[in-house]
């Protein structure tokens, strides 16, 4: 662990990127306590700039809404869509990945043919049409969210299944009659963990993407107040109040770059014998 | 004066490394037309050495002191673009394993061509005839088809031999050979050093040769030095180095070499415990396309053999021989298309599911490579009583049986709750015979369960075996392709060619008076015999 954590550390970018998630997840736990008021209620006049007044330190929105109040909530459902559906996706997607990968054969080709199926679909279109059917709460964004992304994580999972497969200790485990699933289990996963925890990190910064995406069309839960939707709300005017999209911009901006800094960390750390490149 | 005069040279490694140097005051010298072996176990420094001398050592590890002189040149001072004008012109190299130094996805010819590119000499076609004389040289049957080949199109030995003509294109003063017969099969070693030494004789080439195999050295060797943790502690002619070794590791090291001597046949058991029946295992590949013809490799034929109570029978055979297939087929992780292995009196090769997984506890193996046979994230402790616990016994009660294992194994019990990467390849090639002990099996099959270690640790594992066998009353199925090897454990030997056991018997029969041709090729590849000889005769003189 220790060991992990000093490879980690050699990646300055990934230093950065964990320091500036952490002070997101921060601020996704302050929200409540710092704005306890909705983030949707009126609180000055609309288009109020930035650095103007006291305890508006962003100003307001279009309808009089504190944007920093939006930014610290906005956060908190970023961070949620991102993480939750990042777990679902893994947990559709590493069962499959890892039956196909272990079985091969006939199981293999129906679960890869059933993977193509969700792959050969724009994923941003696919989560339109989902969301078009389903209801717009945040449940459901999350779910369709997980089921556009699912499939690059069976087919990594089933690579390394594979390459795992016939290595000597799978074959001794299955001399000493353990059962294929206690194989799968206990033998073939943990081996496979790095490259899955990287892809990880990086479908989370997508996650929040497509979040973002789906509110800025309006297709979010309308009853949160997202980055997304605040970039959306904003589109109409911004010519005049450009700051309005600019500021939500940033924050994903900076969140998804942490996320991908801190894949490229975990990728150098978890792999050291592929970090030839970063010299 | 000395070709190549190498002079106090030290090889620092990076920090954390397990040690500082890794050569240290390394001094010797290289004359023209000899063949220098360098010998010494994994991690001796012996390939560093001679990585440094082309330039070639692996980032965050240079030489820290001492020269290298060449031409009246310290190559240690060279500058990147002078060191890439010596490589191939003056000093070249061939390397362990054949199929990664060729580039897969050029012809053969092409890659021979590439050197004289490399170096801006001759025109095309005369680069060409050139490549073709060069396959000629080397002994490559049928040249003008070979120049046309891709690599995976040849054998080991034949890309073996490409890389010694691309080695040798610029006609070199120094060769330097890393381990180049350590891949293939004894027969093939025999040839390749064959054409080392022939090609040293026509062109007065100095050889700097590294080797593990003091047979190898015994046969080839004008001059030896003996490594050990990065410094020389012995050197000298041949000749007198492994008749005379002074220095304890050298002997150690000589002692380690199994010799050629034959156990009696144990007495056979009415009933035997292993019985296998014409047993067949083909495996047919899908190559492509609907109307392609499959292809059909017959790894196994007609095995018929029995295996008594107590009794070791050595499967012994080049590579591809099917001897690995016909163990996997034994414990079934392989099905065999036909025959019958019966195992107290129940065949199991038909046998699927549950019955299978109950079965398997009484035939268990140990494996080659014992850095992938053992899962890398589980203690030890966990990998000796998963299967244990996956039979139903308690826990607490596997955790014991486990540590008596790593005793009976020669580990302190204290390895329970370490890693496998804590623990050298000896020690784990020890674990995984305590977890196939584990499960009291009836049969043990090893399958080249030392060719991966040291000849020192080597020796001591085929102890262990040994010692194992008779305390328990072991029955094992031995497989290997070194026949030293074989002589020294097993009681019976199978002679495997291209899927068929060409001969079966007693040790002593087998390899003392074989009956076929194949065999007795095999018993002329093995090197180190003519020093074997001189060793008798010094005995001799000496009682």
């Amino acid at each position: 662990m220790s060991a992990f954590w000093s490879r980690f550390r050699q990646n300055r970018g990934a230093v950065i990127g964990l320091v500036i998630l952490a002070i997101v997840i921060i601020c996704a736990i302050a929200a409540p306590f710092l704005f306890p008021r909705s983030p949707w209620s009126m609180v000055q006049r609309p288009f109020l700039p930035p650095f103007e007044m006291e305890g508006l330190p962003l100003g307001t929105d279009a309808l009089g809404r504190d944007v920093l109040s939006g930014l610290f909530h906005g956060a908190r459902v970023s961070l949620l869509v991102g993480l939750v559906s990042t777990v679902v996706a893994l947990a559709i997607g590493i069962p499959i990945g890892a039956l196909a990968g272990y079985y091969g054969g006939l199981v293999d080709d129906a679960l890869m043919r059933f993977t193509e199926f969700f792959q050969t679909i724009p994923s941003f279109a696919l989560a339109i049409v989902l969301l078009a059917i389903f209801q717009p709460t945040l449940a459901y964004v999350i779910l369709a969210i997980a089921i556009v992304s699912w499939p690059p994580v069976a087919r990594l999972v089933r690579g390394e299944v594979l390459s795992l497969r016939n290595r000597e200790f799978v074959e001794a485990a299955t001399l000493s009659g353990q059962s294929n699933l206690r194989i799968i289990l206990r033998q073939v996963l943990p081996n496979a963990l790095p490259p899955i925890i990287v892809l990880a990190s990086l479908m989370v910064a997508t996650a929040i993407l497509l979040e973002s995406s789906l509110s800025f069309l309006g297709l979010g839960d309308p009853n949160v107040m997202s980055w997304g939707y605040m970039i959306g709300a904003a589109r109409t005017v911004l010519r005049t109040a450009w700051w309005l999209s600019f500021i939500p911009g940033v924050a994903i901006l900076l969140t998804v770059l942490s996320l991908n800094l801190i894949g490229e960390g975990l990728n150098d750390a978890l792999n050291p014998r592929l970090r030839k490149r970063t010299s | 004066m000395s070709l190549l005069t190498i002079d106090n040279l030290s090889i620092a490694l990076p920090k954390g490394a397990d040690r500082a140097l890794a050569v240290k005051d390394v001094s010797f010298t290289l004359d023209k037309g000899e063949i220098l072996c360098i010998v010494g176990e994994s991690g001796s420094g012996k390939s560093m050495s001679a990585n440094a001398l082309m330039g070639l050592l692996p980032e965050g590890v240079t030489p820290s002191a001492g020269s290298i002189t060449f031409k009246g040149r310290d190559l240690l001072t060279l500058s990147d673009d002078e060191m890439m004008a010596l490589r191939g012109k003056d000093i070249s190299m061939i390397f362990q394993e054949p199929l990664s130094a060729l580039n897969p996805l050029m012809r053969i010819g092409d890659q021979i061509a590439e050197v004289f590119e490399a170096h801006d000499l001759l025109t095309p076609p005369e680069r060409r005839k050139r490549a073709l004389e060069l396959l000629h040289e080397v002994g490559l049957p049928d040249p003008d088809q070979t120049i046309r080949a891709y690599p995976f199109q040849l054998s080991g030995g034949q890309r073996q031999r490409v890389v010694i003509a691309m080695a040798l294109a610029l006609e070199p003063k120094i060769l330097i050979a890393d381990e180049p017969t350590t891949a293939l099969d004894v027969t093939t070693q025999a040839q390749i050093l064959d054409l080392i030494e022939d090609l040293r004789k026509r062109h007065g080439m100095a050889v700097l040769f590294i080797t593990h195999d003091f047979g190898v050295v015994a046969d080839i060797a004008d001059r030896v030095i003996v490594m050990q943790h990065g410094e020389v502690v012995e050197a000298g002619e041949a000749e007198t180095v492994l008749l005379n070794p002074t220095h304890p590791y050298t002997r150690a090291l000589l002692d380690a070499i199994p010799a050629l001597t034959f156990r009696d046949s144990v007495e056979q058991t009415a009933q035997p415990i292993l019985s296998v029946r014409d047993l067949d295992m083909t495996f047919t590949t899908r190559t492509g396309g609907f109307f392609k013809k499959p292809r059909v490799v017959k790894a196994v034929q007609k095995a018929t053999f029995d295996l008594y109570q107590g009794e070791t029978i050595g499967i012994v055979g080049e590579s591809g021989s099917g001897k690995s297939t016909l163990g996997r087929c034994l414990v079934r992780l392989l099905t065999p298309q036909n025959g019958v292995v019966e195992i107290g009196g129940r065949d199991i090769s038909k046998i699927t599911g549950d019955a299978l997984r109950q079965h398997r506890r009484r035939i268990q193996m140990v494996f080659q490579d014992p850095y992938s046979s053992l899962n890398p994230r589980s203690r030890i402790g966990t990998i000796l009583t998963e299967g244990l616990i996956a039979y139903g016994e308690d826990k607490a009660a596997a955790r014991e049986k486990a540590k008596e294992l790593l005793t009976v194994v020669g580990l302190d019990p204290s390895a329970m709750d370490r890693f496998p990467h804590e623990f050298s390849g000896g020690q784990r090639q020890r674990v995984g015979i305590a977890r196939a002990l584990a499960l009291d099996p009836e049969v043990i099959i090893a399958d080249e369960a030392v060719s991966a270690l040291d000849v020192s640790i080597q020796a001591q594992v085929l102890d262990l075996l040994a010692d194992l066998k008779d305390r328990l009353n072991l029955s094992m199925i031995f497989i290997t392709h070194d026949l030293r090897v074989a002589a020294q454990v097993c009681d019976r030997i199978i002679v495997m060619q291209r899927g068929e056991m060409v001969e079966f018997g007693p040790s002593a029969q087998v390899l003392g008076n074989p009956q076929t041709a194949y065999t007795q090729s095999l018993l002329d590849a093995i090197p180190g015999k003519a020093h074997e000889a001189a060793l008798a005769k010094q005995k001799e003189a000496q009682l």
